[in-house]
């Protein structure tokens, strides 16, 4: 790309780009220049002491539970909420991505929104059914799912609303977490919808399934039978346990790279139809205004993605030297192909390492070498997919999107949707994060 | 039904050596272990409505008897006249700014909804928000006769029933671009 460079402006032979960014083959350990290059300013505390044992290693432990739970060192990894009080209205949970690593999500952190409240649903008594235009109307239960063969695949499932508070014309300072909660990232465990289709026979002229969850609001959203057949499932394991229920216990359709929403929870109808319903959500809430008034619906997609979860606001970096600055990569398009990552604020640009397997439509992990020299530095990725697809820069978004025209007071608004630009986070000499816009 | 007979070709095709293993042929695939279920019995379940009006059941409302329904079932979180405002979650039903106000206003049925289906589509199922599924279609159809009328959407009088809401037209509706129109 144009703004890379990988010679010119770097200040040793191991520096990809500005700002101390290093050859992402440092991460491998490769020549002793490499690992001279880490080592440049690396660890100063005191000296070690000598060891002495602690008090859990001179004493019986805790007995080994049923369900086990994170260490009571980690209370504070939980979800952010917004509905706390228990208002009576929707809730939602966001995925605390700057306290995780690797690319799975694990199901007690997956985010999950509920318009009218997490259904209590007894699995013996769940049904789906397939109709409308279709030769034989069936009926499935969880039972008989259970029995057909399940294909497993880890795919990213995040909310159009993800991101919103990126809209703000001024950058909300708040984590990672709260600002990008709203995708997760899960290996799920289902059945190919397109098997459960031709078993009821649909008739070619239906192009869309009404698809509606046994929630209370019964919410639906209409998917074009050209997604079910291509790589849909009725999703009925997550990261190899059932469902939680907020994530649609005990099956829910998976359409992976689509809309959250569209993946809909507690599935229990499928309706075969010859054109959309417009039902409410893809009438309202999951359709976008553009400046000047036009509007996106039908939008599908979540397109490329990526931001950093370290170095990321909340975090302080306590001296100067060795940091892998990570992050997570995702498209709805297919599997990421490049992240590049810069540390001054864009003006150039260095190849991150992909930690694979990289797989369709599903978390990437990426990893940048960076020696911090203790001055102002700017942290941001951009992420390309197989197809091609670049994530905007935020002034080419904000051109083609807009932005609000007072700053958003709260990372829990939806000012509006499909925010796939850039994540920009300012380390000050003081080692402090800020959320910035560069 | 087609099962043996495709059972017989694919072990046909194997002992000619034709094809690899029969086990992933689509037929050999599918357990088929749905359970045949007549419409009949879905009906209940059966409430989705199509702009088109398909899916709309018999029944009819004005926005007179809706006034009635509002202000008993709704009104308490809408407020008074759909005007919104007993809380912030809770939206109004009436007004909305114009579109071109930036791209953060608020959505509204006047001011964004493209079908007025989508209206009885949505109360029906998931209205009032304490008690889903509790109002008869006869009080969906006065409901949304009255939200319509209340927006100007259609006159006082006017009765809404399977075939006059499907004609309402709603000022937002050729105001769309779809970004993908080649994935459906």
């Amino acid at each position: 790309m144009g703004t890379s460079n990988r010679r010119g402006r770097a200040p040793s032979p191991e520096a990809v780009a500005g700002n101390g960014l290093l050859n992402r083959r440092a991460l491998l350990g490769q020549g002793i220049a490499l690992a001279g290059a880490i080592g440049v300013g690396g660890a100063t505390g005191a000296a070690a002491e000598p060891l002495k044992d602690e008090s859990w290693s001179l004493a019986f432990g805790e007995i080994t539970p049923a369900l086990q739970a994170p260490s009571r060192f980690e209370k504070n990894v939980t979800r952010a909420l917004s509905n706390p009080e228990g208002e009576f209205r929707n809730s939602h949970a966001r995925t605390p991505h700057q306290l995780l690593n690797g690319t799975v999500t694990p199901n007690s952190l997956h985010f999950s929104i509920n318009h009218c409240g997490i259904p209590d649903i007894d699995p013996a008594k769940h049904k789906l059914v397939i109709h409308g235009m279709v030769r034989q109307p069936l009926e499935f239960t969880l039972e008989t799912l259970s029995r057909y063969p399940l294909v497993t695949r880890p795919h990213f499932v995040e909310c159009a609303g993800n991101s919103a508070g990126m809209f703000s014309n001024e950058p909300i300072q708040t984590t990672a977490g709260l600002l990008h909660g709203l995708v997760s990232n899960s290996e799920w465990t289902g059945v190919p919808l397109s098997t459960l289709l031709d078993e009821a026979g649909i008739d070619p002229k239906a192009k869309w399934l009404v698809a509606e969850g046994g929630d209370a609001q019964h919410l639906d959203r209409s998917i074009p039978v050209k997604k079910a057949y291509d790589d849909a499932l009725v999703a009925i394991y997550q990261n190899g346990e059932r469902l939680m229920p907020g994530n649609g216990y005990p099956m829910r359709l998976l359409v992976p790279g689509y809309q959250g929403n569209m993946n809909v929870k507690f599935l229990h109808r499928l309706k075969a139809v010859d054109q959309p319903a417009y039902t409410y959500f893809e009438t309202k809430n999951y359709s976008q205004i553009l400046p000047g008034g036009k509007t996106w619906r039908f939008h599908f997609l979540m397109e490329v993605k990526s931001f950093i979860t370290f170095p990321s606001f909340g975090q302080h970096l306590k001296e100067p030297g060795f940091y892998a600055i990570s992050g997570v990569a995702y498209s709805g398009a297919g599997r990421i192909a490049r992240v590049m990552v810069s540390a001054d604020g864009g003006k150039s640009w260095g190849e991150a390492a992909l930690q694979g397997p990289v797989h369709d439509k599903a978390f990437t992990r990426f990893v940048m070498p960076w020696r911090w020299d203790g001055g102002p530095a700017v942290l941001q990725s951009r992420a390309w997919d197989e197809a091609g697809n670049v994530q905007p820069l935020r002034a080419e978004f904000v051109a083609m999107r807009g932005e609000t025209k007072k700053p958003v007071p709260s990372p829990l608004a939806f000012p509006n949707q499909h925010y796939n630009s850039i994540t920009s986070w300012g380390i000050s000499d003081k080692g402090e994060i800020a959320h910035v816009y560069a | 039904m087609s099962m043996r007979k495709t059972v017989g070709a694919t072990l046909l095709a194997v002992a000619l050596g034709a094809v690899a293993v029969s086990a992933q042929s689509p037929s050999s695939k599918s357990p088929s272990l749905g359970r045949p279920i007549s419409e009949a019995d879905i009906q209940n379940w059966d409430i989705a409505v199509l702009p088109n009006g398909v899916g709309l059941p018999t029944g009819q409302g004005t926005p007179q008897e809706g006034a009635t329904i509002y202000a008993q079932k709704c009104s308490s979180c809408h407020g008074v006249d759909g005007k919104g405002g007993v809380a912030p979650f809770y939206p109004a039903l009436v007004g909305g700014a114009p579109l071109t106000s930036g791209i953060e206003t608020t959505k509204t049925i006047a001011n964004y909804y493209a079908y007025a289906t989508t209206v009885f589509d949505y109360v029906r199922r998931a209205m009032p928000y304490n008690a889903p599924r509790s109002l008869t279609d006869h009080e969906v159809y006065a409901l949304t006769a009255y939200i319509l009328s209340l927006n100007k959407l259609i006159g006082e009088n006017d009765t809404m029933d399977a075939q006059t809401l499907p004609k309402v037209k709603m000022p937002n509706r050729d105001n769309f671009i779809m970004p993908y129109p080649d994935r459906i």
